[in-house]
């Protein structure tokens, strides 16, 4: 019961503000920025602001990611589980084929489970990373752990669950409910730099870059 | 930090003490678009920047001088309380916008947003201003550029007297070295930094040397020869527009096909990238090209124009500061770089160098703050002198007054035994000079 609504209409609703709170979000700043900061758009220079996303997409690619290498991998193993398991987990793309006929590819079921102890690794990295730096301690909140603690919360009720370790039912449907919770969060909080930090870093790319040559990176 | 408590109560005794919170608000709603909305809303604390910032690794890495926070404790604090802020929030916001950074941009680089923070500190000196709490020095300069249109208040009978005085000094080495001012129709026109023509004016002269070899067509105006922007530092957003337009509007009168500026950093940021918005152009570009002295300076030598005497080449080591505003902000490091072969033997670049060099800690102002600031700019120095130091270098080349000025007062606080040098006093030293200025009797002799 409970299950079918949160893969039914609560599916839905979340997908809708989701996506729907990322496009209008979108949507806010183009107009405002047409607005308020057109005088920028003078500058914008297609091949300096890709320069300067590729460079920090790709890992040790920016003297900065280079300064602190270790906490570098770490991050990309923690974005690059948190883009490709949910969307590649063979389970997940089940649920997609009996609902629509339609499906991505899947990855390997073992591969899921490694990446998956690798976000988990990377988030027990990133709390104690906050904990112990003093410049990031100071600057860090409870919000700051709740989101990453939120944003870790499908991935180790979905390993468990997955396991048949403890209460399978009641692991499903918190997986369910924390992944949903995430995706509501992410176009209302910082997390919404999964779409809005293509924009800042292609703007300093051509801000500093094409207007002056300087490397973003 | 160092300690300048005693600056400070100085600085802001006698102030009023009523703040004008709905202006606040309008400044911090005339800036609410789309970037500054991002910046401060994705931040994620990640602390990257840190490491990125002069003053943070001068000072023991206390962690309240990372970017970051001090952004979020100063434009992102004012934000969050919509304005509603007191007399001490923005004495402390006084502290960090002067004192704590530079806007030499460099941690933008560094963050994986590329948040610009400097743009963000520069909206909170500009909301302190609005308030009355503005460095005093900083606030003395500004009305003497409203005043007057020069920082020092220099009335133009006295620029041009000083043009007249300095093209006298040069007769006694050179011939057909004139400084013309307000002349139509040049190549160049020449804007300067107002402290050179009242305390070392020989730098105009040895501006008038060089470019006589180069035979170059150039003047300096009567009006809107001040090149630097004080009141981009001293947070006064409209002042610094007209500062600008000054310069602007004096070139277009003249018919100059180019502004040219003098070895100095913020001048160049101001007027060719900083100064369109500033002044509110849609364009976003300076009306007239504005070319820096270095830039200038590099064509003349790789293009023969100026040559270089080969046994007057600097032998001792040098090396190059680059100024923030002139390299990372003004994307001319590898001019500095084409230059240097010609006039010395034994360079040793600083690491890092070039778009991710070090601000030298006397730049955004806080070297015409005055002397109460010193200790600030000598704390915040320590990795600048450290560079210095490790390159083993005996003279430091700087195209920036303010670098150039720092420099030497690091090397006497941290023993580092260094000269500072600008472009100007090397070229004129060892440059060839051409058949058309050399004395009648030299050319006798010769």
């Amino acid at each position: 019961m409970m299950y079918d609504l949160l893969t039914g209409p609560v599916l839905w609703i979340t997908f809708a503000i989701f996506l729907g709170g990322l496009a209008v979000r979108m949507a806010f700043l183009f107009r405002l920025s047409r607005k308020k900061d057109s005088v920028f758009y003078n500058h914008i220079s297609l091949s300096w602001g890709l320069k300067s996303i590729l460079h920090w997409i790709l890992p040790w690619a920016s003297t900065s990611m280079r300064m602190q290498p270790f906490f570098t991998l770490m991050v990309f193993g923690f974005h690059l589980t948190l883009l490709t398991v949910p969307l590649f987990l063979n389970a997940h793309n089940i649920m997609w084929d009996e609902a629509f006929g339609l499906s991505l590819w899947s990855i390997p079921d073992i591969l899921a489970d490694v990446m998956t102890i690798i976000l988990i690794a990377s988030a027990v990295f990133l709390i104690i990373r906050r904990i112990r730096r003093p410049e990031v301690r100071i600057l860090t909140s409870a919000w700051d752990y709740t989101l990453l603690i939120l944003t870790t919360l499908p991935f180790i009720t979905g390993f468990f669950a997955y396991h048949q370790w403890g209460p399978y039912e009641t692991l499903l449907i918190l997986h369910i409910l924390s992944a949903q919770v995430l995706l509501i969060l992410i176009p209302f909080t910082k997390l919404s730099h999964m779409i809005l930090f293509f924009f800042t870093r292609a703007f300093i790319g051509f801000e500093m870059g094409g207007r002056r040559g300087a490397r973003s990176w | 930090m160092a300690d300048i408590q005693a600056t400070l109560e100085k600085e802001f005794k006698n102030a009023d003490f009523s703040l004008d919170i709905p202006k606040i608000r309008k400044i911090l709603e005339a800036n609410k678009g789309a970037r500054i909305r991002t910046w401060l809303s994705i931040c994620s604390r990640c602390g990257l920047c840190a490491e990125s910032c002069f003053v943070y690794l001068s000072n023991d890495r206390d962690p309240k001088l990372s970017p970051a926070y001090k952004f979020k404790h100063t434009l992102g604090e004012l934000y969050r309380r919509k304005g509603r802020v007191n007399r001490a929030f923005l004495e402390k916001c006084y502290e960090i916008s002067w004192l704590q950074c530079t806007m030499c941009k460099r941690c933008s680089m560094y963050c994986p947003f590329g948040i610009d923070i400097a743009t963000m500190i520069s909206i909170s000196r500009n909301i302190c201003h609005s308030q009355g709490i503005r460095p005093k020095s900083l606030a003395e300069f500004s009305e003497n550029c409203r005043k007057t249109g020069n920082h020092m208040g220099l009335p133009v009978e006295e620029l041009v007297d000083t043009c007249d005085w300095m093209e006298e000094e040069t007769e006694d080495d050179y011939r057909n070295v004139k400084i013309p001012v307000d002349k139509a129709d040049v190549k160049y026109m020449y804007t300067i930094n107002p402290r050179e023509p009242v305390y070392y004016p020989q730098d105009i002269s040895m501006a008038a040397i060089i470019l006589a070899a180069a035979q170059e067509s150039w003047t300096i105006p009567a009006f809107g020869w001040d090149c630097t922007n004080l009141p981009m530092f001293a947070g006064d957003r409209d002042l610094a527009g007209q500062q600008v337009k000054n310069v602007y509007a004096k070139a277009q009168e003249l018919g100059a096909q180019k502004i040219l500026i003098t070895e100095c950093g913020h001048a160049y940021r101001s007027l060719a990238y900083e100064g369109p918005y500033m002044a509110g152009y849609t364009g976003g570009k300076p009306p007239v090209e504005v070319v820096h002295f270095v830039k200038l300076m590099s064509e003349y030598l790789t293009e023969g124009k100026i040559k270089i005497d080969p046994d007057k080449k600097i032998k001792a080591p040098i090396t190059y500061q680059d100024p923030c505003n002139v390299s990372r902000n003004g994307g001319l490091w590898e001019e500095a770089r084409k230059i240097i072969p010609y006039l010395a033997d034994d360079f040793r670049d600083m690491s890092p160098n070039r778009d991710h060099n070090h601000c030298c800690a006397g730049g955004g102002g806080i070297m015409p703050m005055g002397p109460d600031y010193k200790p600030a700019r000598m704390a915040s120095g320590k990795l600048k002198a450290e560079q210095i130091k490790a390159t083993g270098a005996e003279i430091v080349i700087t195209p920036c007054h303010n670098c150039f000025d720092q420099i030497n007062d690091l090397s006497e606080e941290y023993d580092l035994g260094v000269k500072a040098l600008s472009l100007k006093e090397i070229i004129v030293e060892s440059m060839v000079v051409p058949d058309h200025m050399k004395l009648e009797d030299e050319i006798d002799n010769a």
